[in-house]
């Protein structure tokens, strides 16, 4: 990865830059400034991964710095999905899906990362209208009672923190002077591609003091794109391609070895 | 006899969507390759339970691994064909009825997934088959193997059952030695050709004790016209499934049938000088145990009791 030290020492800098005039007022809140290492991550034939850099500096009004440090969480959430949780339970000896709750809207992807944990800088109720962290999600389940609902989320989240679809870090946001911030997200290889967005929040005295947003597209490119794209549109096309390679791989095999 | 090196090549599987390990790819398809080539099937009995267990969602692993099992029995039919081994006529009934067969499979397969149900039914229709086929087939090679011990020669069996040679309209099967119905191998076709698309296999393992013990075919052509009705009917499901689901990965295919394809050459060189018996003894105890184990693997507690499925963006 390339220095961006440069880079934060002219964020430095421009913290320190009186903010423009009538921000003499003490209710003016501090701004955040964010950038992404990258503005789109290309899923190539060679993708294991990536780790996105999420960096940024808070300008304060005055450009005075606060007497008590304030917090930062970020959090990177994928294209909404809506999914069926299936629960299983012994049937006759066997484990088998019995029963089951339907969320409307469900990120298909969620990480979070925070200076220190979300319960020790907000309550519940912000870090809920916020969704600060996996467990404070809404996911709009339909039907069935608010106890049934409950144990499911439960279990829907355990399944996505195993897949490394989901998770949290308390301590993942690095705050450098009360002024500088980053934090490494690590995107696994199966991801769903789509457009991300990531928000980043200024957290002071319990609220959230402000907030800004950037977007990252994660897409196929090249190669995997092209065979995705031919298997979408050109199914038929791509169904002969399959099965002609199958025959000449197998066909090839035995000519060669029979030598 | 499958080892693994700590080498790691990752390839991102564009319909599949995740990455994997390419080595570790060939190297399934290269073990299943040379089970195919040792005892004569297509081997997609253990690929996709394999693939589903080293992460690739189930219904990219049952499409892949049909296209797989086109590529690994190719080279065997052709083989049995330039010895006559192939009945042409009956091949092609067979294939036209697993054609149908995998159209109504397709139409199962999507209800039992809209109810949730799809891991499990497949899992009982492996455990069930497999337990058939491997008891049979152990039952059969111990009494022929004793047979062979004590020097006694095996008795001729009475074939053809009741119900299939009551079909009407005969047709004449020269290498196969049958005079029946086309019906009879239509629905047998049929039968498999359901199995084939849920399940992901060629159905090879199921096809020759059903021809030689039901319709009483001549052994000489079993092989072979099953091969050849596999090579077909698993490209008819290969396209069924490319054009229907959209959930051939054609990257997955081509990395399993690298290592299948010269798997399946080891295998059949090794397969010439060991005992036909024995192999297909050896063969009866790997499916008992494959059966066994996915059977254990349904009644032990999952260790997250709750699954996720996506329904839509």
């Amino acid at each position: 990865m390339r220095s961006l030290k440069p880079l934060f020492v002219l964020l430095a800098a421009l913290c320190f830059i009186p903010a423009p005039a009538g921000a003499q007022d003490r209710a003016i809140p501090p701004r955040l400034i964010a950038d992404l290492s990258q503005s789109r991550i290309d899923i190539v034939y060679t993708f294991a991964g990536a780790e996105l850099l999420v960096f940024g500096a808070v300008q304060y009004a005055d450009g005075r710095l606060p007497e008590e440090s304030p917090d930062v969480v970020i959090v990177v959430r994928g294209p909404p999905q809506s999914i069926t949780v299936r629960r299983k339970s012994r049937v006759l000896g066997l484990w088998l899906n019995t029963d089951s709750v339907r969320f409307e809207t469900a990120p298909s992807f969620f990480r979070a990362a925070s200076s220190r944990p979300i319960l020790d800088m907000v309550d519940e109720r912000t870090a809920a209208i916020f969704e600060l962290s996996p467990e404070f999600l809404q996911l709009s389940p339909t039907g069935a009672d608010p106890d049934k609902v409950a144990t499911f989320e439960e279990g829907f989240l355990r399944s996505r923190i195993e897949a490394a679809l989901y998770g949290s870090s308390p301590d993942g946001v690095d705050l450098v002077e009360n002024v500088l911030y980053q934090a490494r997200i690590d995107i696994p290889s199966a991801v769903p591609v789509g457009t991300y967005t990531v928000e980043i929040h200024l957290i002071q005295d319990g609220e959230v003091a402000a907030s800004t947003t950037r977007t990252i597209d994660v897409e196929k490119s090249g190669f995997e794109r092209d065979v995705y794209v031919a298997a979408q549109r050109e199914s038929l096309a791509y169904g002969i391609a399959s099965v002609a390679l199958a025959l000449i791989l197998g066909w090839t095999a035995s000519a060669v070895i029979r030598r | 006899m499958l080892v693994v090196k700590p080498f790691r090549m990752d390839i991102y599987l564009p319909i599949a969507e995740l990455s994997v390990n390419a080595a570790v790819i060939v190297a399934l398809g290269f073990a299943v390759g040379m089970m195919s080539g040792l005892f004569g099937v297509g081997g997609g009995f253990l690929t996709t339970p394999l693939l589903m267990f080293y992460g690739i969602p189930p219904a990219v692993a049952v499409a892949s691994s049909a296209t797989q099992v086109t590529g690994s029995s190719v080279s065997g039919a052709m083989a049995h064909f330039r010895r006559g081994g192939v009945d042409v006529k009956m091949g092609a009934v067979l294939v036209a009825g697993g054609v149908v067969g995998a159209g109504i499979g397709s139409v199962i397969f999507r209800a039992l997934q809209n109810i949730g149900q799809i891991d499990v039914t497949i899992t009982l229709i492996y455990v069930f088959f497999l337990t058939l086929v491997g008891v049979s087939m152990l039952v059969e090679t111990t009494r022929t193997l004793r047979r062979q011990a004590t020097g006694q020669k095996a008795k001729k069996s009475k074939r053809r059952g009741s119900i299939l040679s009551a079909l009407p309209g005969r047709m004449r099967f020269r290498a196969a030695g049958l005079y029946i119905s086309p019906l009879a191998p239509f629905i047998i076709g049929l039968l498999v050709g359901v199995l084939t698309f849920v399940m992901g296999i060629g159905g090879g393992l199921i096809m020759v004790p059903v021809l030689i013990y039901m319709l009483g075919m001549s052994v000489t052509a079993v092989v072979g016209t099953s091969l050849f009705q596999i090579v077909f009917t698993t490209a008819a499901i290969t396209l069924l499934h490319a054009v229907q689901s959209k959930t051939v990965d054609i990257v997955l295919a081509a990395l399993l049938l690298v290592g299948g394809v010269i798997g399946a050459q080891v295998g059949a060189r090794v397969a010439m000088n060991l005992p036909a018996e024995k192999l297909r003894m050896a063969l009866a105890i790997l499916v008992l145990v494959v059966a066994i184990r996915l059977l254990i693997g349904l009644t032990w507690q999952p260790e997250n009791l709750y699954s996720v499925d996506v329904v839509g963006m």
